[in-house]
């Protein structure tokens, strides 16, 4: 078929309007993407930083090595820790408070709704040093107020039970609002008629809540679930600011692993890892796609 | 999945939708349901809640102008005792903080600019143009929607340091400019834009950049809005990214200027730190509180698509 003039101007056009991202696009991502997993293959160090293409391929040496190294499987064993506990706590408390907002008794609704969702703009690194200093257990806010029913605050950071639960706590903090505001405006999207329907039919609200509320938001507590399982699954700056890693290795990450290698300069090693926690990635976000799609 | 439009009213934002369905709801006994020992309660909890969430920041700005002693005094005052500036004097006048925060300033205004303009041109091409390429374009851009900057650092900054950039602000911009997000958030809206539009302007004979520029921006400004704030905030908040790509302290953005004087002392000064923090956070929360509505709603429409 035979391209007319038009159709090649427009395609110029197009082309025109596509190019600053492309060439970007391709240097900047593509070209990244397709060299980490490259890398994951090779033994490249920091000394080979300019002659990338000069190094051995080691086949899978590096995943061996990763996987049989204890700092690895700790750093692993502390990702799911932190994923497994603050995801559904935030989930389940951004859903809370999206009901209770949506419930129609609230006095000042947007007051509460910018309220909950300031953190969510804040900077991870200036609240984590706010954090580390609320969690002082000397002079600290928090083991203060502790102080005054009678009780005596662990030293949360340094203690080794307590830094992960700590961390737990502050990306509940910070993270909660961008659920609930995705979660308020899908509740907003359910008609009001069902519930309504469904009260004269005697349904109470625990009812509601099971039989209309949660399978109605299903396609939204994924997006929320998937989201904020991706951004946990990567976290480091908390560790960083707060305990670096510490302690004993209790709050160190698979995320600040990676960062390590890399800058102990075994570039291979910590392209290995990323790419493992990209996998981790992709099942984490399959997983919830199977469990939370709508049942047939 | 259904495309949800952002309401079309220009640069206002228009109100939430809630309110009408709120009051049609409360119609047939407001008064008495809001006032009920039920309602109290509920909103005493959210009380709770809020200052549960604001709490941390509020210390954080109250300690910030409180002299390094009384921050470490026990039980802390609520109110401080001392109002003092010398944190602030300290950070700006022998901290080098006002060259970090030019930095970040710089660094997310380019990059903001860049990336929304770039992702709309893109987005405008993949909704509404026929080219060769098109599909594959498309299905590249989502593919690496989901690829996130812990996976591919290690790689990027051996290409940023072959490339020479290493310690330059164009380490800290160009990988940036393009956003697989953004493209795919102006692809949706463009969809939105009739056709009718865009053929009565090529019919007046105006060329596509003109008609891009002239018709298709005007009318996705709420959509530019929405990505341009959310642009500008991943790039002030970044921390991952400018930490491994520059190493000579005037070039660090606010974040990292912060956490790695947080992790390099020996004795901690927690007033210097909360005010950091607070240089950080602040601006951010006034340009928030001013643009809330855009952006929670923003947020909401995004989310729902």
């Amino acid at each position: 078929m035979a391209v007319t003039a038009r159709q090649r101007r427009t395609g110029l056009a197009a082309w025109g309007f596509a190019l600053p991202f492309t060439v970007l696009f391709a240097v900047f991502m593509l070209l990244p993407v397709a060299s980490s997993l490259y890398m994951a293959f090779t033994d490249m160090h920091g000394a080979d930083l300019r002659t990338p293409l000069a190094v051995n391929f080691v086949g899978l040496d590096n995943f061996v090595e990763v996987l049989a190294d204890p700092k690895f499987q700790q750093a692993a064993g502390n990702t799911l820790y932190f994923v497994g506990v603050a995801m559904p706590l935030t989930l389940a408390v951004a859903l809370l408070l999206a009901v209770l907002l949506n419930s129609g008794l609230v006095w000042f609704r947007s007051v509460f709704r910018v309220g909950f969702y300031a953190p969510v703009v804040t900077s991870i690194v200036a609240v984590a040093v706010v954090w580390r200093f609320l969690l002082q257990p000397d002079f600290g806010l928090v083991n203060s107020a502790l102080g005054l029913v009678g009780i005596d605050g662990p030293r949360w950071l340094t203690d080794e039970v307590w830094a992960m639960p700590s961390l737990i706590v502050m990306a509940t903090w910070r993270n909660v609002g961008y659920s609930m505001v995705i979660l308020l405006a899908g509740l907003q999207g359910i008609p009001r008629d069902l519930y309504e329907a469904s009260a004269i039919d005697g349904a109470g609200a625990v009812r509601q809540f099971r039989s209309i509320t949660v399978p109605l938001l299903r396609p939204t507590l994924l997006f929320c679930a998937v989201i904020t399982g991706i951004g946990y699954l990567q976290f480091f700056e908390e560790p960083f600011v707060m305990t670096q890693g510490g302690p004993l290795g209790a709050t160190n990450s698979v995320a600040y692993e990676i960062f390590n290698q890399f800058g102990f300069g075994n570039y291979g090693l910590s392209a290995a890892m990323s790419y493992m926690l990209f996998v981790a990635i992709v099942i984490l976000s399959y997983l919830q796609f199977r469990l939370l799609r709508p049942k047939s | 999945m259904t495309t949800t439009s952002l309401p079309t009213a220009g640069g206002t934002p228009a109100p939430a939708p809630t309110p009408p369905a709120a009051s049609a709801r409360l119609d047939d006994a407001p008064r008495r349901r809001r006032s009920s020992p039920r309602a109290i309660l509920l909103n005493v909890a959210l009380l709770a809640g809020l200052a549960a969430s604001l709490g941390p920041l509020v210390w954080m700005v109250v300690s910030s102008v409180k002299p390094e002693g009384e921050i470490r005094q026990f039980p802390p005052t609520l109110i401080p005792d001392q109002v003092t500036w010398t944190n602030y004097t300290e950070l700006f006048a022998s901290l080098n903080f006002p060259r970090y925060f030019l930095n970040s300033v710089v660094v997310a205004l380019v990059v903001t600019v860049g990336s929304v303009l770039f992702s709309a041109m893109v987005g405008y091409a993949l909704a509404k143009l026929d080219f060769p390429g098109r599909r594959a374009l498309f299905a590249l851009v989502m593919g690496t929607l989901m690829v996130p900057g812990m996976v591919t650092f290690v790689p990027l900054f051996v290409l940023v340091a072959n490339l020479d950039l290493i310690n330059t602000y164009a380490a800290l911009v160009l990988p940036f400019l393009a956003a697989p997000f953004g493209v795919f958030l102006m692809r949706q809206f463009m969809l939105d834009v009739p056709d009718e539009l865009l053929d009565a302007a090529r019919v007046d004979g105006a060329g596509e950049f003109r008609t891009f520029f002239r018709i298709v921006l005007p009318q996705t400004r709420p959509a530019l809005a929405t990505l341009g704030i959310l642009t500008f905030l991943g790039s002030w908040n970044n921390f991952l990214w400018p930490l491994v790509a520059v190493q000579s302290a005037d070039k660090y953005t606010l974040p990292v200027a912060l956490a790695l004087y947080s992790t390099g002392q020996n004795t901690v000064q927690y007033g210097l730190l909360v005010a950091g923090a607070t240089v950080i956070v602040l601006p951010i929360l006034i340009v928030f509180l001013a643009l809330q509505r855009h952006i929670v709603q923003g947020i909401s429409t995004t989310g729902l698509k």
